[in-house]
């Protein structure tokens, strides 16, 4: 498996720029840090960026590709081309380890490692913690949260509701 | 060729994947704003937009497969009733909570294992759309099949309300899980699905559901068909008007 990482070797120019491109909904973590952007390649004068959607559904792909669009016009590209791909799917496994901090200082629980929340029918979901407090004491009140991606929780020392973005 | 195609045998089949998302997702839209109590307002929204999601990754296949300059958007807002190839299943109307919970049950059932196994067609195309869209229907047969206990295995109420939908809804099963020829043509070629297959897959979740519901499974052997082949009940056509109100009131609008 290629990392974001190894793949950066190559073009750092223009992957600084989509560093600064943010999801429209969570604007704290960059379209390079969530893991959607799969390549990036130079050919002949243009520039072709390859992204895959988080869901399929998801209203913010369109603004995210307009987005990145007018980050390289800024910046001088003219010759700009933006390739959707469904393989192989977006997972939350893609997402960086300095993205899942973003997330936890806006107020988002990061998803955790594992897919335990992912697979069962019925099972049990492992404990998320409260990134407000800290607290391991959170319940779930809604698998269905503000946006695709996320669900409900409550933390039940602190009190506060919050966002935990799911494993996918 | 059979008889009632507008495509060819690949679109077809693809449409029929498409118009069961694209339906389906706009008739769990109309509960937007009207959930019973504001979380399940929220997650059968979020369920309407990964459906429509899905809806569109086949919708531009199948527009691509057409080519001149069919679109996604034309497929969805310009063709009539008898163009359509969704199951007659999605196209009844929400009900009261029970419906939408039983006609969901029964379709993410079938909707699960069919894609599991749509990941295996050798069309690269469809095996990507269907690996991309299983995550989400993970979450919703969990959503329905949850549901489904609840208010089944819940009060008198709910229970008669469960049966009742059960009993309403159960007709419209059988076409799922029936191979018509388009079915067997696909299946032959690698690229479809093994309906017989999944058939046992789909009626062991349903049983396993009802029975912790504590609900009945309906004894009736009719099942009602068409829809697969655009033979639809008078219900789509009223979801037509509201789906493609714009684009009919205002030919080629855009905003």
């Amino acid at each position: 498996m290629v990392t974001t990482t190894d793949k950066k070797i190559k073009h750092p120019e223009i992957w600084e720029i989509l560093e600064k491109v943010k999801d429209p909904e969570i604007p704290v973590i960059s379209v390079v840090d969530l893991g959607i952007i799969r390549a990036v390649v130079k050919e002949n004068g243009k520039v072709i960026i390859t992204i895959t959607p988080t869901y399929s559904g998801c209203p913010a792909m369109s603004v995210i590709r307009l987005e990145v669009t007018t980050a390289l016009l800024d910046e001088g590209y003219q010759n700009i081309e933006i390739v959707t791909v469904l393989h192989p799917a977006w997972t939350t496994k893609w997402m960086s380890e300095k993205g899942k901090k973003a997330l936890r200082e806006y107020g988002i629980a990061p998803p955790l490692d594992d897919q335990a929340d992912e697979i069962e029918l019925f099972g049990e979901m492992p404990a998320i913690q409260c990134p407000h407090c800290g607290s391991m004491n959170t319940k779930m009140t809604n698998k269905f949260g503000s946006t695709p991606c996320k669900s409900l929780h409550q933390c039940q020392d602190c009190l506060e509701p919050f966002d935990y973005f799911k494993c996918h | 060729m059979l008889s009632y195609t507008t495509y060819d045998p690949l679109t077809e089949y693809v449409l029929r994947c498409a118009d069961n998302n694209l339906i389906l997702g706009h008739r769990i839209s109309e509960w937007c704003g009207h959930g019973p109590v504001l979380e399940q307002d929220i997650a059968l929204t979020n369920m309407a937009l990964d459906l429509l999601g899905q809806s569109r990754m086949y919708l531009k296949y199948a527009a691509e497969l057409i080519g001149h300059n069919e679109t996604e958007d034309s497929l969805a807002f310009l063709r009539d009733a008898m163009q359509f190839r969704n199951s007659l299943l999605v196209e009844q109307p929400n009900g009261d909570f029970a419906h939408t919970i039983i006609r969901s049950l029964i379709f993410d059932s079938f909707h699960y294992f069919f894609t599991e196994q749509l990941m295996q067609s050798n069309d690269k195309r469809l095996a990507d759309i269907a690996t991309k869209s299983l995550k989400e229907i993970t979450y919703h047969r969990k959503f329905s099949s949850e549901w489904t206990i609840r208010l089944g295995d819940g009060t008198e109420e709910s229970n008669k309300r469960m049966q009742t939908a059960i009993d309403d809804l159960w007709r419209y099963k059988g076409e799922l899980l029936s191979p018509d020829e388009l079915d067997m043509e696909m299946l032959e070629k690698g690229i479809g699905v093994d309906l017989n297959k999944i058939e046992p897959l789909v009626d062991n979740h349903l049983s396993d559901m009802l029975n912790r519901a504590t609900l009945q499974i309906p004894q009736a052997e009719f099942m009602q068909k068409g829809g697969k082949q655009g033979l639809h009940s008078e219900h789509l056509g009223y979801i037509l008007a509201e789906l493609q109100f714009m684009q009919r009131a205002y030919p080629g609008l855009n905003w």
